[in-house]
Order: structure tokens, then sequence, then C-alpha cells
């Protein structure tokens, strides 16, 4: 095995693993803020690609308009989810809002269905695709720009939570809610934050992974799943620990791919995954004095 | 317990004489698959609404049944009835050593652990092509067979399914009102106070998980012998979805709500032609509605809804 393949195996897994870096994160904020784990979290992120699409062909718009666009429909789209399915729930248990949130995710994805057919369609790269050596492996502009907007989005992310009112409100919230209520944080909008900033996030990283793996309206599964896991690696945490995972599962998942069986690709996630809340609920780097079980 | 028993000998009768009505017409076919569902949908309801624990990962229970069985018999020439109860214990073997790590977690961190479970095995009934042929299936799954009568028209299935149906119906209502049962419905209400009135939660829930895992292989099973063939795509995700969907429409708790569940959800595609592939799009709102408008299920919903209308301003009862 020469140290090439590994390069280019890592980079590419480096890439991958922004993208389920931002998904994770994206689950972190709404369990941080609500204590609940949106299952239709993916969904945002394929409504991101799909979106973009829709931008570009129909609507005609140009690259660097149709991505804030789709970025603003999708954050309505998470709006309007907690609005009409979270908020109006009557009995909020834990089994009732895993279903909910399944109800939600399914639904969504049959109606992209309706909209955009069951093709998968590709948009494209956002500065050609001329690869570019590194090393003995080769990169694309893309993996570029995934690090790169990836690195803007947890850097704004930062600032939000840490130096804005409204975000030092919402981490308020994900230490004690009744707590954050008195003294006068309204935190039912908090939640309905949370859910608009990871749907927005969710569609950037939608948007931004599209030109490499194609877009389509099931895409949301497999990459809500994987970006869990990168948050559970993190311990939930919607900082850098997630990222971390993410990088990891990524890097992990694309040595695996390549050196062991591509079959087994997606089923490494997975066993990670278990691993991980078996032996590490708390994720890989927190203290085991939060309860995540 | 008497009403129990009569309910379930008028159900049975109910059972036993459908098929006449239908003449053995195409129905009959979907009616062989309402009884697979309610198996599945009682399994996961015994874990799902008595002891309050998810699942998202019971079609993957539902297809080692069936490959176990399909392989046993069509690669190793086994005889199905052997097969079966073979199958059944090694699944049942097998979510019991799982399920001692798997149900430490509770709520959704459960839901994702049993949802990467499902994937896992199935990847591993697309990946291992050697053994179960793959994604393009495993084929000439022999029929069952009973002194000589082969199981192989609709007619013969249906009754070969129901009778198992049947048995598993009886037996979740003896364990729902058995001591097991009130335990169960304790560690549903609060795990908490169960240990403290002496319940041993923890292997409690292994055991009903294990339960679970044992009646849906055996579903799986009477499902590869009466289609013969089997392949990937009927064990994935989105099945374990449509199970889920079943337990929460029917009643969560409730054995003739899961056969609502089950039969509407496994009928509602045939009435449902036109909308082909958009039934998804269905099971997602009907979940989403029944949870928020009517969380007790169709069993305590109607008839919430019939007293609601009969005795006006009647005051809402919670089941």
């Amino acid at each position: 095995m020469q140290f090439d393949q590994i390069l280019q195996y890592a980079l590419s897994g480096f890439s991958t693993g922004a993208i389920y870096a931002l998904i994770g994160i994206g689950f972190s904020i709404i369990y941080n803020a609500t204590g609940i784990i949106n299952f239709a979290q993916g969904e945002f992120v394929m409504l991101g690609g799909l979106l973009t699409l829709t931008c570009l062909d129909l609507l005609q718009l140009p690259l660097w308009a149709a991505i804030p666009c789709a970025v603003a429909v999708s954050t309505v789209a998470g709006l309007l989810f907690e609005r009409l399915a979270i908020r109006p729930l009557r009995q909020p248990t834990p089994i009732n809002l895993v279903i909910i949130t399944i109800g939600g995710s399914i639904l969504i994805r049959g109606l992209a269905m309706l909209l955009w057919g069951k093709d998968t369609h590709a948009i494209p790269a956002f500065s050609g695709d001329d690869p570019i050596a590194i090393g003995g492996a080769t990169i694309l502009p893309q993996h570029l720009w995934i690090l790169a907007i990836t690195v803007v989005i947890i850097a704004i992310n930062k600032f939000y939570f840490y130096h804005t009112i409204s975000g030092k409100a919402m981490r308020a919230c994900s230490y004690n809610r009744r707590a954050a209520g008195l003294v006068g944080i309204d935190v039912r909008r908090m939640v309905l934050f949370s859910f608009m900033i990871s749907s927005a996030m969710g569609a950037v990283a939608g948007i931004i992974v599209a030109p490499l793996t194609m877009t389509a309206y099931d895409v949301g599964v497999m990459l809500g799943l994987k970006g869990f896991c990168a948050a559970i690696i993190g311990g939930m945490s919607s900082g850098i620990a997630t990222v971390v995972g993410g990088l990891l599962l990524g890097v992990l998942e694309s040595l695996g791919a390549g050196l062991i069986s591509s079959g087994y690709k997606d089923a490494i996630a997975f066993i990670i995954l278990l691993l991980i809340l078996f032996i590490r609920p708390q994720g890989l780097f927190g203290k085991a004095d939060s309860e995540r079980v | 317990m008497k009403r129990e028993l009569l309910k379930f000998l008028a159900f049975t009768v109910f059972v036993l004489l459908l098929p006449l009505y239908f003449q053995g017409g195409y129905l009959m076919n979907v009616l062989v698959f309402v009884g697979i569902n309610t198996m599945l949908a009682i399994a996961l309801n015994l874990l799902l609404g008595y002891a309050g624990q998810i699942s998202l990962g019971h079609a993957g229970f539902f297809g080692l049944g069936a490959y176990l069985s399909g392989i046993l018999t069509a690669t190793y020439g086994w005889n199905p009835w052997l097969a079966m109860p073979t199958a059944a214990i090694v699944v049942g073997g097998l979510a019991g050593l799982i399920g001692f790590p798997i149900l430490k977690l509770k709520g959704h961190y459960l839901a994702m652990a049993t949802l990467g479970l499902g994937i896992i095995i199935y990847i591993v009934f697309n990946e291992t092509v050697d053994l179960t042929g793959g994604p393009s299936g495993l084929s000439g799954i022999p029929n069952l067979a009973v002194a000589g009568v082969t199981f192989d028209s609709d007619v013969k299935n249906y009754y070969l399914i129901w009778g198992f149906t049947l048995a598993v119906i009886l037996f979740s209502l003896n364990l729902a009102n058995s001591r097991v049962g009130r335990a169960l419905r304790a560690v549903h209400d609060s795990e908490v106070a169960a240990r403290v009135v002496g319940v041993n939660a923890r292997i409690l829930k292994v055991q009903i998980f294990a339960l679970s895992a044992l009646l849906s292989s055996l579903a799986g099973s009477l499902y590869a012998h009466t289609m013969t063939f089997i392949s990937p795509a009927s064990f994935g995700f989105n099945f374990s979805v449509e199970l889920l969907t079943m337990v929460v429409i029917g009643g969560l708790g409730s054995v003739y709500g899961s056969f609502l569940g089950a039969a509407l959800l496994t009928l509602l595609p045939e009435f449902l032609r036109a909308a082909h592939d958009y039934d998804i799009i269905i099971y997602g709102a009907l979940l989403m509605l029944m949870v928020m408008f009517m969380p007790g299920g169709l069993v305590r919903g109607i008839p919430d809804l019939f007293r609601k209308v009969f005795k006006k301003g009647g005051g809402d009862s919670h089941a």
C-alpha cells in the first residue's frame, strides 16, 4: 500500500468528513436547545442541493445567487417544520418526538420525490473540475471549497454562540431551559432559532457536497445518519469536538472503503456509531458525567 | 379475561371465514401479507407499546429470519420446519446478546442505535453475495408442507400464515395479562419505580427485545417460505419505518391495534394504485397526524371520537 494512495483517501475523507461535521453540528444545536434528535435533519441537506438545482435551472439564477436563495428556502422549511410539527405536539415524550421527526422526514422526502422526481441530479462545481496535485495525490477545487466553507460556517457559529445576545441565550437554554426562561429568555423562540440554524447549516452542507456526489431526493437519509454519527463521536457538542468527529468519520470511512471494501463503506459509520454508543455514550472527548443515555 | 377470550374467538371466526367472502381472488394474496405484517407489528408492539423501548431495526430481524430460513433450505437442503425454529432461536439469541448494550440506551439514542443495527444488517444482505445472492436476491426457497399438503396457493398460505398469526396474538394477549406484562408496563411508566418494586428492568427489557426479534424472525421465515424468493429491498430502513407506522396508527400496547395498523397499511397501497410510489408521503403524513391528534392510535381514538360525537361536550378521555 503506497503512501500516495493513503494520502488520497485521507484527503477525500477530509472533505466528506467536513460535510458530516456540518450536519452533525446541526443535530447538536437542536439537541442542546431542545433535547430532540431531529431525524429530519438529513432532509434539509437534500433540500439544499435540490433547491440550488431549481434556482439554477428553473429561475436561471447565477450560482452565487442560487446558493443563498436555496439556503433561505431551506431555513423557511425548517421554521415551518418546527411550527407545524414540533410545537403543536401535545405529549412531547421522546418516543413521540422520534416518531414525529421520522414522519416529517419521510413526508419531506416524499414531497421532494414528487417535485424533483427520482433521478439523480448534478450541480456544477463552484470553480471548474481541474484537479490540483498535492504530494502524490490529487484533489478537486470543490474539495477546497468544502473545507473553506466549513471553516467559515464554524467560525460564524462560534461568533454567534459566544458574542451575540441571541447566541448566548441559546447557550443558556442548552444549560437549563427552565432557568433560561426564568431570566426572561423566550425559550420557544430559541427552539425555533435552533431549527432554523440547523436547517440552514444542513442546506449549506447539501449544496457544497452536491457537485461531488450528485444529489437526489433520497440522499438525506445516509448523510443525516452519518452527521448524527459525527455528533455522537463529538458528544453532541456544537463545537470543535463534533468537527473532529466528522473528520475522523470521513477519513475512517474513506480508508475503509479504499483498503477493505467499498461495499461496506456505509456499514463502517454505523459500526463506529454503535461502538461509541455502547462504550462511550458521552462521546470520544466528553467527560463521563454528561448523561447521554 | 373471559371477555378477552370471547374477543379472541370472535376474531378467529372472522379470520377463518374471510376467505369464503373473497373466493380466492387476488386480495387473498394481500391478506396473507396482512397476516405476516400483523405478526411483525405485534412483535414490535411488545417492545414499543408494552416495554416502551423503540426499535427502528426490526426489518433487520425480519430479514435475518427470512434469509436464514432461505439459505438453510434452498442452499443446504434443510427441512423448512427445522430451518424456521433454528432461524428464530439464532435471531432471538443474537438479539439477546446485542440487547444488553443496546437497551442501556434510551429514547433518541436507542432509536439511532437500532436504526444503525438495521442498516448494518441490510448492508450485509447486499454484500455477502455468495450467501444471499446480494441485491438480486435468493430464489428457490421451498414452500412449507405438512403430511403431503404443500402450502403453495394463496388460500393455503392464508390459513398457514393466519394460523401462526392467531397463535402469536393469543400468546401476546396472555403475556400482556401475565406478571411479565404488568412488569413491562411498569418499566414503561417508570423504570426507576419498576426497579424499586423489584422488577429487574434490565433483564426484562433484554428478554422482550429477544422475544420481539424471535417473533419477527418467525414472520421472516414464513415470508420466505410463502414467497419462495427474497431480496434485500424488502428488509430496508423503509420497512422498519412502515412497521413503526403500523404500531403507532393501530395503537401502542394494543394487540388488535397492531392488526388494525397492519391491515390498514397493507391494504392502503392496494387501494391507492394510482398513487404508487407516493404512498410514502401518506405514511409520513399519517405518522405525524396520528402522533399529533390521536396519540392513542385508532383503537383508542375511534371510540373516543364516537363518545365525543354522541355525548356532546363529554370530557375527552386519555387512554
